[in-house]
This record gives structure tokens, C-alpha cells and sequence, in this order.
């Protein structure tokens, strides 16, 4: 907890356009801690931030918002109960409500895994990738972050086919996850994928790819960008 | 004096807050009218539909309050579209102080809807609003209504077809997008609205 928000104002003023914060409200007692860092981190914030892990209701969803959170994502919940998903637009508007689908598999056969924070809870080929993209967004998801499992951690650039079939189901912004090792990967991914925004932590947090020069880098490349 | 911001029941407040907060005005969150009235200057923010918060503004007395207010006022996001006379949102009548009309946005293949993310924003009417901010600034926007340009538009952006980015009509201003997430440039508009004479 007590270097989220220096964290995030490090990433502030490196650049990034927005943050997502996973997994932090992991507590038992978790409403009441993660509403306490939200609000610390919308003190020193000032672009948009995404809140994800441990949201399973419209209540909790309605605490991280007006903490000031800009949006929420959610995951595993949302397979369990997709309703969850028409609530949460109802009562928030689309543009609030992110889908986080974690996706696995090659060959044309990818499909949706649940409960990927915990290794030992963790379920494979629960649906088509396809088939849940495509009902989340009749659902109300304002935005969706796909993260191909076969090249998480990898490092070796984002799932371009995956992204590239998904992005042509996908009429709201796409975000890719998993695989950026490189500079070149991103381009790369917006150029082929059409993706809306690549998603990284490990290659920014460990500071080998800088964010002010891999925006350079992207302008450079005709990709439209904040500078 | 005393910054109101219109409690619209929107739940995005704390952001604006944190952000006027960083400029060193602490403002009052309500919906009470001699509140309002005797604000140096008043935020209108908003997220979620438009015939909701027209609602909300009904059920508190503030449709005929705020088109009659004198100090400046500045209507953010779903704000600035209250700002117009109707949004086919919700076939919503707004607060009718520029006469126009918000419309909704047409998604297509390259263009998701909603529009959200960081937009160049380009001014076409000196404004002290834009004091210190450069011509084609990215600021971020949210949104899947939008007003075409017209005599009110002070800052056009693109998505498909060019929306009005920023607006003004007498002491209202209004912006599409969203100052308190637009890094340093949306702090510098947020402190030029504030130096606005009252």
C-alpha cells in the first residue's frame, strides 16, 4: 500500500495517458481499505484510472467510483454473474464498465479463463473468446482489456492474430494485454491489431522501456498520441 | 467567495474535487440554490444520461437557477451538454442556454463508441479559457453524445466528424472533454476558469 501512490505519481509524470491498479483490495476486509487508497491516489492523479480485482457487486463498483476512480473492470464476477455487467451500465453508464477477459489458446481455438489470480483456482476453456466478447458488449461493456494468457510474461509482443480476430467483433475500444517486451511490440500491435490502447506493467515498472520515449518512439511511427 | 460544484448525482465528483483541490480552492459539493447563487464561481459536472441528471436538476429546483446564474459557470462532460436546449439522449430538453442540439454519435469499424481517450483539441475563438494552452493539446474525453460546431464552439476536436470540444455563451463555458483528467493541460484550464472575473 505505502508505495501505490508514489507509484502512481511516478507514472504521471513519466507520461502514461492511464493507470489500471489490479488485485489490491485482496484484504478480507478489503471495501473499506481499497476505497481509503482510491481516494489517496485521486488526490495525485490527475489522468484517468482504472480499478480492477475484488469487484463482485454494484455496490462495491459504486464505492471506487466515487472515490474517484474513472472506471472499473471486472473479471472472473462477471462470468459468474453476467447480469452483473447490464447492472453495472444501468446504473453507471457503458463508458465505466470494463471487461477484463483473460484468453487462452492458438489455432483459432481461444477461450476464456476464470479466476487467473490464484494459480490453484484458476479454470481453462470455460467459453469461446469470441462468444464472450461479443455478449459482454450487448451486455453494456464500455471497454474491453484482453489478455492473451500464451503470451503473458512472455515478453515476446502482444497476440496480434487473437487481437486482430477480436478487434473485428469489437465495436467498443479494445485495450491488448500481455506479451509487450519491446518497443517495437506496441506499434506493432496498433498497426496490425487496430487496437485502442496496449496495456504493460512489467516492462514499465522495471523501467526498460520508458514511457516518454516509447510515446516518442509511437509518434515517430504515425501512431495518434498523447506526447 | 465560495467554488460550488452542482451535485448532479453523478458518481464522478471526487476527481474534479481533488483537482480544484490541487489549485488550492477547496469547493462546495450542493444542490442548494443560494449556494449556487452566491458562488464565485460554479462547476456543473456529469456523468451518466442526460434525462437523469435533468431529473435530478428538476427535483432540485435548479433547471430556471442555473440559466439565470451571472458568475461564471462551466459545465463539464455531460454538464456542458445541459448546457444546450435538447440531446437526443434520452429525447432529454436541457437547460436551453445555447441553442442547439447534442446528438448521438455513430460508431463504425475504426471508431468505437464510446469515444473515450485522449483527443487534440483545437481552438477556434480566442477565449481566456485556453489562456497559456497550446493549439492541439490532447485533453481526455469520454463520451457518446456530442454537439456539432457552432456560433457557441470555442474548441473543435475529431472523432469521424469534428464535435464541439469546448463552448462558451456569455459567463457559460462548457467543455466535452474532462479537465481533472487531462494532466497538466486540464489543471491550467481549471485554473484559468477559476481567474474569471466574478
Amino acid at each position: 500500500m505505502g508505495d501505490i501512490v508514489p507509484l502512481a505519481a511516478r507514472y504521471r509524470d513519466e507520461g502514461a495517458d492511464e493507470l489500471v491498479f489490479y488485485d489490491i483490495t485482496a484484504s478480507p476486509d478489503g471495501r473499506t481499505v481499497s476505497r481509503d487508497w482510491v481516494s489517496r491516489v485521486t488526490e495525485v492523479l490527475d489522468i484517468p484510472f482504472c480499478v480492477a480485482g475484488g469487484i463482485r457487486s454494484v455496490e462495491d463498483a459504486e464505492e471506487i467510483l466515487a472515490a474517484g476512480a474513472e472506471k472499473i473492470s471486472i473479471n472472473t464476477p462477471a462470468l459468474e454473474d453476467p447480469d452483473l455487467i447490464d447492472r453495472m451500465a444501468r446504473r453507471f453508464g457503458r463508458q465505466c464498465v470494463v471487461i477484463g477477459i483473460d484468453s487462452q489458446g492458438g489455432d483459432g481455438d481461444y477461450r476464456v479463463a476464470s479466476h487467473t489470480g490464484d494459480p490453484h483456482r484458476t479454470r481453462y476453456g470455460r467459453r469461446p473468446t469470441k462468444e464472450w466478447v461479443s455478449e459482454v458488449q450487448d451486455r453494456g461493456a464500455g471497454e474491453i482489456v484482453l489478455n492473451c494468457m500464451n503470451h503473458d510474461g512472455v515478453r515476446t509482443g502482444y497476440d496480434v492474430v487473437h487481437l486482430a480476430e477480436i478487434r473485428d467483433i469489437c465495436s467498443v475500444p479494445l485495450i491488448a494485454s500481455g506479451g509487450a517486451g519491446a518497443i517495437e511490440h506496441f506499434s506493432q500491435v496498433f498497426r496490425e491489431a487496430r487496437v485502442d490502447g496496449a496495456l504493460a506493467a512489467t516492462v514499465f515498472h522495471s523501467g526498460a522501456i520508458p514511457i516518454g520515449d516509447l510515446k516518442d518512439y509511437l509518434a515517430h511511427c504515425g501512431v495518434e498520441i498523447r506526447p | 467567495m465560495a467554488v460550488a460544484i452542482i451535485d448532479s448525482g453523478g458518481a464522478n465528483i471526487a476527481s474534479l474535487r481533488c483537482a480544484l483541490a490541487r489549485l488550492g480552492c477547496e469547493a462546495d459539493l450542493t444542490r442548494d440554490e443560494a449556494d449556487i447563487r452566491a458562488a464565485s464561481h460554479v462547476l456543473l459536472p456529469g456523468v451518466g444520461a442526460a434525462a437523469d441528471a435533468m431529473q435530478r436538476l428538476r427535483e432540485a429546483g435548479l433547471e430556471r437557477v442555473i440559466p439565470d446564474l451571472k458568475q461564471p459557470v462551466l459545465g463539464i462532460c455531460l454538464g456542458m451538454q445541459l448546457l444546450f436546449a435538447e440531446s437526443e439522449e434520452g429525447q432529454a430538453g436541457c437547460l436551453g442556454i445555447i441553442e442547439d442540439r447534442v446528438k448521438e454519435m455513430q460508431p463504425d469499424r475504426n471508431r468505437p463508441i464510446p469515444h473515450m481517450g485522449w483527443n487534440r483539441v483545437r481552438t477556434v475563438q480566442d477565449s481566456p479559457l485556453f489562456d497559456a494552452i497550446e493549439q492541439e493539446t490532447h485533453f481526455y474525453v469520454v463520451h457518446s453524445f456530442a454537439a456539432g460546431s457552432g456560433e457557441s464552439t470555442l474548441a473543435t476536436s475529431c472523432y469521424g466528424e469534428e464535435f464541439s470540444a469546448a463552448v462558451s455563451c456569455g459567463n457559460f463555458f462548457g467543455t466535452q472533454f474532462h479537465p481533472e483528467r487531462s494532466g497538466s493541460a486540464g489543471s491550467r484550464l481549471l485554473k484559468n476558469f477559476l481567474e474569471l472575473a466574478s
